[in-house]
């Protein structure tokens, strides 16, 4: 397949992702998983399963990690562009129509009402994500201690209205992990 | 100049969201509110969309934000800055991928910012019940129809799981939500 086809293909193919892909990053990988491991076999499992790591370790939504990753793989820069360009621009157009009207929208009582039912149900869907990725994670002294302060830390910040950022959270205990591996790698190193 | 703010807060909101979707919620309802981009309320409303309309919640958050603030060039300047750091660092790990696993102190770095995501996102869900069901922080008059409701919804998730083996998917909530809340208020 010309350069050119390829990039092509893979801007609507994600771009057909990008449009069913409801309820968050991991819906779109099972998505991905069909399309370009089952159907074209662009990519074997094993490499599919590194692309899912990285996308849950770097930065950003899980959904546009893997729609560069995927589409440098296949096709260089050109293809990471168009990968990602693909997968993003359903959302952005039904998002921004729909903010459009937004205001409009909520003015009808029932549909007012509606979200009011909605935004509690939000509430628990975080509370639930939550506390099934505090289930996988390994209960180590670290991370224990880890998830403890910073909880602490942010609800005593919300008592007392201070602002402390979450990027300082990130920061810090990203260090805290650095500085724990040197710990223990100096300690093996005396065993 | 609101475009270069838009960027600027949505590239920074791009740049250190580990952990996907939920944990970058705190970190865009942070931003926007203080910058008096979204109200409280708002931000849960534009969660709920975002559920429910195919997308990752950061580029819906970024597009909705930008669009209520500026127009489609804010829309396109907001969603471009939340997706260009993760683009950008994809990139350069893809180009170097086997090299960067071999540094240890990478791979510690990001055992170490696990803990403190999960903990980001119970902690969004708790000051989220605490502002708007218990009312804390206008005078703790709690909202007795939000707090039953929340209590059905527990039932019901925990009844789901139990009858059909999977957890409800959250369009199914959202929807069912929507609906009680008809009835409730």
């Amino acid at each position: 397949m010309s350069k050119i086809k390829t990039v092509a293909n893979l801007f609507f193919t994600m771009m057909k992702i990008g449009l069913f892909t409801f309820g968050g990053g991991y819906a779109m990988i099972a998505l991905l998983e069909s399309e370009f491991v089952a159907n074209k076999k662009w990519i074997n499992k094993d490499e599919f399963l590194d692309m899912t790591a990285i996308s849950e370790s770097t930065p950003g939504p899980i959904a546009i990690n893997c729609a560069t990753y995927l589409g440098y793989k296949k096709a260089g820069f050109l293809g990471a562009l168009s990968a990602t360009v693909g997968v993003c621009i359903p959302s952005f157009i039904i998002i921004y129509i729909i903010s459009l009207f937004f205001e409009t929208f909520l003015k009808v009582e029932l549909i007012s009402n509606a979200f009011k039912g909605i935004q509690v149900c939000v509430i628990y869907l975080i509370a639930r994500a939550g506390l099934k990725m505090f289930k996988s994670i390994s209960k180590t002294p670290f991370n224990i201690i880890a998830f403890s302060a910073v909880t602490l830390s942010i609800l005593i910040c919300f008592f007392l209205s201070i602002n402390f950022s979450t990027v300082f959270y990130i920061i810090i205990s990203g260090l805290s992990g650095v500085v724990v591996y040197f710990v223990e790698s100096i300690r093996g190193i005396n065993k | 100049m609101i475009y270069l703010k838009l960027f600027l807060t949505f590239f920074e909101i791009g740049a250190v969201s580990f952990g996907g979707g939920y944990a970058m919620i705190s970190l865009i309802g942070e931003k926007c509110i203080s910058n008096g981009w979204l109200t409280e309320e708002e931000l849960l409303n534009i969660i709920a969309v975002s559920e429910s309309t195919p997308g990752p919640i950061a580029v819906n958050a970024a597009t909705f934000v930008g669009a209520t603030q500026a127009n489609v060039a804010g829309s396109l300047v907001a969603t471009v800055g939340v997706v260009l750091p993760s683009f950008i660092i994809i990139l350069l790990i893809s180009a170097l991928f086997r090299k960067l696993l071999k540094y240890n102190v990478v791979s510690a770095f990001l055992k170490g910012v696990r803990p403190s995501v999960v903990a980001l996102i119970i902690s969004t869900a708790a000051t989220m019940f605490l502002s708007q069901v218990l009312n804390v922080n206008s005078g703790f008059v709690t909202d007795v129809r939000s707090a039953i409701l929340l209590t059905l919804i527990i039932i019901i998730g925990l009844l789901y799981k139990r009858i059909f083996k999977t957890s409800a998917s959250p369009i199914t909530m959202i929807i069912l939500s929507g609906i009680l809340g008809v009835v409730f208020w």
